[in-house]
């Protein structure tokens, strides 16, 4: 399991250096993809199996799909830029990275003990208990942040596309 | 026990987060390195509760990506509005306050 962390580790951390020294936007984005991916592969490690589910899900897909959606959105849609931002070099880091992570879980799932599973159903169960139970005012501010980001997220966007016409 | 390591990983990454805010000048980049540092708080989280056998470390996780996911998509649409208007996305051209 140190093994494996340690692994996980040094994948993030080359892949977030990664992330702040590139130049191109997109490749930068690929490799902060694999860092959560890595990052939640230690978040497994660590015993918070939700946790990773929703950093995978949520992390990786939906802000890294909104991120990617600006960057296309940011210039101008040409041909000429796809070629120059997706080189096949681009791909040659972030692959060799997720195939490390992906030979770390093929080993988890083939000789990884499976009666964690039992005890992250009861942990899992207690988390949910305690969001809508100690936690409940934390909840609502949570909802009371999320609709102002939604309002705020449409204000900026519709006042863009009105201009534009 | 791997949570003194996984406290010295959200460290190492809350440093290269913050080195990239201060280094780089284009503003996309600073939401992403914004974003590499609330990674690495919610890792400290994570490895805190796991250290302590609670639950309350991935419940302050569930928080930061509620957070996360509300700060990136208001980000995103300043940095769209910004793009439109100045045609750029250095940092420092968007100076045009008065005080």
């Amino acid at each position: 399991m140190e093994v494996l962390f340690y692994i996980a580790a040094a994948v993030t951390f080359l892949a977030t250096l990664r992330v702040i020294t590139h130049v191109h936007p997109v490749h930068a984005l690929l490799y902060l993809v694999v860092a959560l991916i890595a990052l939640a592969l230690i978040f497994y490690l660590l015993g918070a199996q939700f946790a990773a589910a929703l950093e995978i899900i949520i992390y990786g897909g939906a802000i890294m799909v909104l991120f990617i959606f600006v960057v296309m959105l940011l210039g101008p849609l040409a041909v000429e830029q796809e070629r120059t931002w997706m080189t096949p070099t681009a791909w040659v880091g972030p692959s060799i990275l997720a195939l490390i992570l992906l030979g770390e879980v093929g080993y988890l799932i083939a000789v990884g003990d499976h009666t964690v599973n039992v005890v992250a159903e009861t942990r899992q169960k207690g988390i949910s208990i305690a969001l809508y139970g100690p936690y409940i005012i934390g909840v609502e501010l949570a909802s009371m942040l999320l609709l102002p980001g939604l309002i705020g997220a449409y204000h900026l966007g519709r006042r863009l596309s009105r201009e534009g016409r | 026990m791997l949570s003194t390591p996984a406290l010295v990983l959200a460290i190492m990454l809350f440093g290269l987060g913050l080195i990239g805010l201060l280094s780089r000048r284009n503003i996309l980049y600073m939401l992403l390195s914004l974003e590499i540092m609330l990674n690495a708080a919610a890792l400290a989280f994570i490895a805190g509760g796991a250290r302590w056998g609670q639950i309350d470390g991935e419940i302050m996780f569930l928080f930061i990506l509620t957070l996360a996911a509300a700060e990136v998509s208001v980000a995103l649409g300043i940095v769209l509005q910004l793009s439109h208007r100045f045609r750029t996305l250095d940092a420092d051209a968007f100076c045009e306050l008065k005080g």
